[in-house]
């Protein structure tokens, strides 16, 4: 049974957003939120699931302020988390240009940029924290690009007019992460913080209703542990690789977030999802994962199509007049800095009218000819010359002579785990920061906010919200043997089992990529109700082909990424059906989620505001966390919508223009 | 292309290892090396054989997390992370060693796979400013001129692959150590430890069980970031330095 | 596993307060540390040799020269200091400094190799140029200081063998052909090793920077070449009968 019949539940009332003026909110929550004294903390223990940005600054926090901290991450080391692959930048309202930028701008900024889906309390104390985040990251030592003067520069990114992005070469992300993971290894060091490196979270422990541990796997050996706490912090990333083509990180997964979903927490708008203009078209079967290049890229270079139809003579002999610089001339006053949702669907309107370049005409070109021209070859080095380079040795195309070419892929998940103000899920204990929350960014995420989101949850937010349910819930042991204990040790073991016994005749990658590409056809760049229909009934189909065909060699005790691999695809497809069933039941178009049934004359998404002013957030009603595996990998029974109204009171939504 | 390649393999730490000779076909130049591997794993899965294991995530040359020695060469023949490497590097009917990190201070875990992790304890003795969150002043308080800034990137830009370790005859991880500490030690943010932590970090090193350097230079050599050598002349300077202060 | 060097792994913010092993110690601990007490003994052999070459090539100038030389090597600093003193001084600074500079480059080598226990089945003969040149050159150069002292300093092997007269003895030695061939070679090895040592201390000692590093590389070339060709002047003038 596919999941197209959904039934909606009571509407989420309390967000526990304070009330009050906008500007005060943040320090009302946190002169209201109870304490823990500080002699009291060492008995508590936080588990934190995630050493990106969100999970490597939160893990970092709160032991120090004294709570042990016990942390987890996929990856031999916690400095390779996903994070370590931004580029572009972070946001921060620091106004040091005195170009016109102010916290509320920021704020404001953000709310339109994510077409009108977002809480604007939560928006708001993410950007009057931003400017902490500097301060912080540069005392850590992080190396931010310098002015001449010694003092901190800053560049545009795509969406806004004001210069408040602050970077690090190409390798912003890079040097941010360093920075959390150089926190945390000091206290790693010091024992306040217990990592478990090569470790996967492969479900949540609920008990009495609370959040009160996880069931994990060491990589290295195939032991299944249980590790318990007073709460549980999920810092997992984003879900993007269920489109098996995208630019996160190969093993970047969505497990943790959908097994805590299945234990109770609810998921809100994973249709969600950002697709980013700027990256290195695939260049044929064999591609196992889409390479971004920084948006930044789009200050200096030019992006254009031949205006003919199938015009395919090489760049350099299309003369100017026959070139159509697109963005340009659709939306004049931000031109190439258009965000991100509209910069991509232009691209792929250009693709669909038979005016794309490169093999099988999907790409456009990136022009770097007038940048070169006017600041000179060695400047555009200076600014871009890794990112040149990286292109250089993918594509064996010289960029400083031929255009790039590029194409949109999937990037980022703005859906998530649904989370209060808090940060917390609604299983009590849950919370969820950084790219597994719906976070702040709305219905399409700006660029550089995905950072200052990590940070913001992480080295902010969490540790002052956490205090009150700690404070709130006196420390006690958990009984091991307790049978919700043994119940999520047992799934576990019964779902790897099966994994590792169907001996089938597929690799799990072949499943992976043709989950992927159905997704990407039907639930991509553009969506309709046919298509999401169609996608409903194949992915159930697919998932019952997974369970009867997949093959994983090897065993369980040992390395095994076969095995690892099969689970979290085991995940996907239950995550891409609420993906279409989220995608199928908004009927409007905003950000991200473009429904062709619903836009302007002009072909822009077209909100319905009345309809749709609210995050959905779904509740799993799967059968009490049976594996799907023993009824034939059905879901069980439909989900439940939830919805959270928006209210939208200090930034009044309108139309949004770029033009 | 038809290759063929030669792949340690090992199934445990444990275990004994040895050269696997393996035939692949049909590989596409603009395929990157670990494209080529997962083409051979999709194969070896599908005739019921254990996939090869190896390291990879970001698969963008930034995370460090792949690495292999291929031809004798950390990250193969281009100056450049095995995950950025391209079939296009090689020739029609080559064949190709491929091997895992070899130190004793990495361990091979499986296969290609080995254990890194005395980098973090390295960085745990010392490779941080101690900043708790809350207590940083305003950014603009200490401008660092642009020069510093740029050398403490340029430091700052080791990925933490190995790939030193992997190619230096000592099996000495002295251009790791030396990034590290040279990124934080020219910064004004990081002066205050500025003793210590190159004390610290040395202790660490050498307490990994890490060769000592005899200015060899493979490691600069293999750097897919290009981390200097000078960087560990610099380290040796602050590490005299410090113990001449006798820092507590 | 490492004999040669205790463990000293002192933690994070256990530094804070344990107490720090004296400065010495924590050079003769870490392998850094040990390097620096490589570089500088092998820079004050260095510095000795330069003198040392230049000292031999009085040779052309004939016996008087060359023997009033060596004697007024012995009388350096008097009357401050007595007969001999200053060579003696000089010698025990040498003898330590190469019995320091022996001890580490063994402890040293017994770790890295051990650092390093497995070899790549795809061997590239670029690798390790320098480092295996400098530990056997160091052998070779080990061997021949103790038969170079037997030679011309006790004289205990020395054909002719008559204290005062190191003119004679030098030239009474190279009338042999095995003398030269060991010398010859020794001062090959000096050469390779100095090579890549005088460059090598420098990194070592912190001075070498983006900078200087080619500067520093030429002076070693060039440093590896005079002190090589100085020396083996003196043996090839004695076989060719320039100097008798
Ligand atoms: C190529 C690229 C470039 C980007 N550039 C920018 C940019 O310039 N500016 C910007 O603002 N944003 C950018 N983003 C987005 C941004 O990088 C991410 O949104 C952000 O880093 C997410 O951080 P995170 O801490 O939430 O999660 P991640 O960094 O994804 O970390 C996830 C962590 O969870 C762990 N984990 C996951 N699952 C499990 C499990 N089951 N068990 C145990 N551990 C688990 C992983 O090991 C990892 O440590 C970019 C993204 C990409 C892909
Ligand atoms: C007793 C015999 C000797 C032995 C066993 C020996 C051995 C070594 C070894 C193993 C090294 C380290 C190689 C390296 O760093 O790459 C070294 C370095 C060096 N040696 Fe020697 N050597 C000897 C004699 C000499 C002499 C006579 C000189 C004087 C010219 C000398 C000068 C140097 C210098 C300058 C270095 C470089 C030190 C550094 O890198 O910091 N050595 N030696
Ligand atoms: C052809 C080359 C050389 C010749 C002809 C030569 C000659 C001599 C002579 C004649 C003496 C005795 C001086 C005296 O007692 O007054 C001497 C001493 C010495 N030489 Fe050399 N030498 C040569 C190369 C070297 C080299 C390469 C080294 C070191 C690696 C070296 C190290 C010494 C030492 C340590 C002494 C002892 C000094 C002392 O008396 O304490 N020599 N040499
Ligand atoms: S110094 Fe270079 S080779 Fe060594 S770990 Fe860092 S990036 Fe890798
Ligand atoms: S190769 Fe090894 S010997 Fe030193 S210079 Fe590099 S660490
Ligand atoms: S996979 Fe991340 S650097 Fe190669």
């Amino acid at each position: 049974m596919s999941y197209v019949d959904y039934t909606v539940g009571e509407p989420i009332a309390d967000t526990k957003c304070p009330a009050g003026p906008i500007e005060e909110r943040w320090d009302r929550r946190r002169f209201t939120a109870k304490l823990v004294n500080p002699a009291n903390r060492r008995k508590y223990t936080v588990i934190v699931v995630g050493t990106g940005l969100a999970g490597g600054s939160a893990g970092a926090t709160l032991a120090e302020q004294g709570y042990h901290v016990v942390q987890f991450c996929y990856q031999d080391s916690p400095r390779r988390a996903h994070s370590i692959a931004a580029q572009g930048g972070i946001n921060a309202a620091k106004n040091y240009r005195n170009d016109g930028d102010s916290i509320h701008r920021l704020f404001y900024d953000t709310v339109k940029g994510g077409d009108f889906r977002a809480r604007e309390s939560n928006v708001r104390r993410l950007a009057q924290v931003s400017v902490e985040i500097i301060d912080q990251c540069v005392a850590q030592g992080v190396p931010f690009a310098r002015e001449y003067g010694g003092l901190l520069d800053t560049r545009s990114f795509g969406g806004v007019q004001v210069s408040r992005t602050f970077y690090a070469r190409g390798q912003t992300g890079q040097q941010l992460l360093l920075g959390a993971y150089q926190a945390l290894s000091r206290q790693i060091a010091a024992g306040n913080v217990e990592m478990h490196a090569r470790t996967e979270m492969l479900d949540l422990i609920v008990i009495d209703g609370r959040a009160r541990g996880i069931v994990a796997r060491d990589l290295v050996t195939g032991e299944i542990s249980t590790y318990f706490g007073d709460a549980v912090v999920l810092a997992t990333g984003g879900y993007g690789n269920v489109f098996y083509l995208s630019t996160n990180a190969k093993n970047s997964n969505a497990t943790a977030i959908w097994r805590a979903h299945r234990r109770g927490a609810y998921f809100a708008n994973p249709c969600f999802t950002q697709i980013h203009p700027t990256c290195i078209p695939r260049s044929g079967d064999h591609q196992s994962k889409l390479t971004l290049m920084s948006e930044s890229l789009r200050n200096d270079g030019r992006i254009w199509v031949p205006k003919a139809k199938g015009d395919n003579r090489p760049p350099d002999r299309i003369p100017e007049q026959e070139r159509d610089y697109y963005l340009e001339r659709i939306y004049p006053s931000f031109g190439n800095l258009v965000p991100r949702d509209i910069a991509s669907r232009a691209a792929k309107n250009v693709c669909d009218e038979g005016r794309g370049v490169g093999p099988g005409g999907q790409g456009v070109y990136l022009d770097f000819a007038d940048a070169v021209a006017r600041m000179g070859r060695d400047k555009v080095a200076e600014k871009y010359g890794n990112l040149f380079e990286m292109y250089q040795r993918i594509t064996a195309e010289n960029p400083y002579e031929v255009p790039m070419r590029i194409y949109p892929a999937i990037h980022y998940t703005m859906g998530g785990l649904w989370v209060d103000y808090d940060l917390q899920t609604t299983i009590p204990g849950l919370f969820a920061i950084g790219e597994a929350n719906f976070s702040d960014h709305g219905a399409n995420r700006l660029g550089a906010s995905a950072l200052m989101q990590g940070l913001a949850d992480g080295y902010f937010v969490l540790p002052s919200t956490i205090n009150d349910y700690l404070a709130r819930h006196p420390h006690d042991t958990v009984d091991p043997r307790h049978p919700c204990v043994t119940e999520a040790v047992a799934d576990v073991r019964v779902r790897l089992d099966k994994l590792l016994s169907v001996n089938g005749d597929r690799t799990p990658d072949s499943f992976h990529r043709e989950l992927g590409e159905l997704l990407w056809d039907n639930c991509g760049m553009a969506r309709n109700d046919a298509g999401l229909r169609k996608a409903l009934e194949r992915i159930p189909e697919l998932r019952e082909e997974f369970w009867r065909r997949v093959k994983v060699p090897g065993s369980g005790s040992e390395l095994n990424q076969s095995l690892e691999k099969a689970n979290r695809i085991s995940d996907y497809f239950e995550l891409a059906e609420l993906m279409c069933l989220d995608a199928l039941h908004r009927e409007e178009s905003c950000g991200g989620h473009f429904r062709e049934e619903s836009q302007t004359p002009q072909g822009e998404a077209a909100r319905d505001d009345d309809r749709f002013a609210y995050a959905a957030a779904w509740e799993w009603r799967g059968e009490g966390g049976r594996p799907p595996e023993e009824h034939g990998g059905g879901t069980g029974v439909a989900p439940v919508l939830h919805k959270e109204q928006l209210v939208f009171e200090y930034v009044h939504p309108t139309q949004r223009s770029y033009a | 292309m038809r290759l063929t390649l030669r792949i340690w393999r090992q199934r445990g730490p444990e275990r004994p290892g040895a050269m696997t000779t393996y035939e692949v076909d049909g590989i596409s130049e603009d395929m990157s090396f670990l494209e080529m591997l997962d083409t051979l794993n999709e194969r070896l899965i599908l005739e019921g054989d254990e996939p090869v294991a190896f390291d990879h995530d970001c698969r963008e040359g930034i995370c460090g997390a792949c690495g292999m020695v291929i031809n004798g060469q950390a990250h193969g023949p281009e100056r450049t992370t095995t995950c950025q490497l391209h079939m296009r590097h090689f020739a029609d009917g080559d064949t190709i060693d491929v091997e895992p990190w070899r130190a004793a201070a990495f361990p091979v875990v499986k296969d290609l796979v080995v254990d890194r992790s005395a980098f973090d304890r390295i960085i745990g003795s010392g490779g941080y400013v101690t900043a708790p969150t809350g207590s940083a002043p305003e950014a603009h308080a200490t401008p660092v001129p642009k020069p510093v800034a740029d050398t403490a990137f340029e430091h700052a830009e080791c990925i933490g692959c190995g790939a030193c370790v992997a190619a230096c005859p000592n099996g000495s991880a002295m251009l790791f150590t030396s990034a590290k500490v040279v990124h934080l030690n020219v910064l004004p943010q990081g002066a205050p430890e500025r003793e210590s932590r190159v004390l610290d970090m040395v202790a660490a090193m050498d307490g990994e069980g890490f060769g000592g350097c005899t200015n060899t230079g493979e490691c600069a050599l293999a750097c897919p970031k290009g981390v200097p050598l000078q960087a560990i002349a610099t380290m040796n300077r602050e590490f005299l330095r410090a113990t001449r202060k006798g820092a507590r | 596993m490492y004999p040669a060097l205790p463990t000293v792994c002192v933690m994070a913010l256990a530094t804070r307060t344990v107490r720090r092993p004296s400065p010495l110690a924590t050079l003769w601990r870490s392998t850094v540390g040990k390097k620096t007490v490589m570089a500088v003994t092998g820079v004050i052999m260095l510095l000795f040799l330069v003198v040392h070459m230049l000292g031999n090539l009085k040779i052309f100038f004939g016996s008087t020269d060359f023997n009033g030389y060596a004697h007024w090597l012995r009388t350096i600093g008097e009357p401050a200091l007595h007969y001999s003193w200053f060579l003696w001084i000089t010698r025990v600074v040498l003898a330590a400094s190469v019995a320091l500079h022996a001890v580490s480059a063994y402890q040293l080598s017994r770790r890295d190799l051990a650092a390093r226990p497995t070899a790549y089945a795809h061997r590239r003969p670029r690798a390790s140029y320098a480092t295996r040149t400098m530990r056997w050159g160091g052998v070779i150069l080990g061997l021949f200081i103790v038969w170079h002292l037997l030679d011309l300093t006790t004289l205990t092997v020395n054909p002719r063998g008559e204290a005062g007269h190191p003119y004679q003895n030098v030239v009474a030695d190279f009338r042999n052909w095995y003398a030269d061939v060991v010398y010859i070679v020794a001062m090959l090895a000096l050469g390779l090793h100095v090579r890549h040592g005088f460059w090598s201390a420098a990194q070592t000692l912190g001075a070498n920077n983006a900078r200087r590093d080619s500067a520093l590389k030429f002076t070693a070339n060039a440093l590896a070449l005079v002190l090589t060709a100085g020396f083996i002047a003196v043996p090839v003038s004695v076989m060719t009968g320039v100097v008798s």
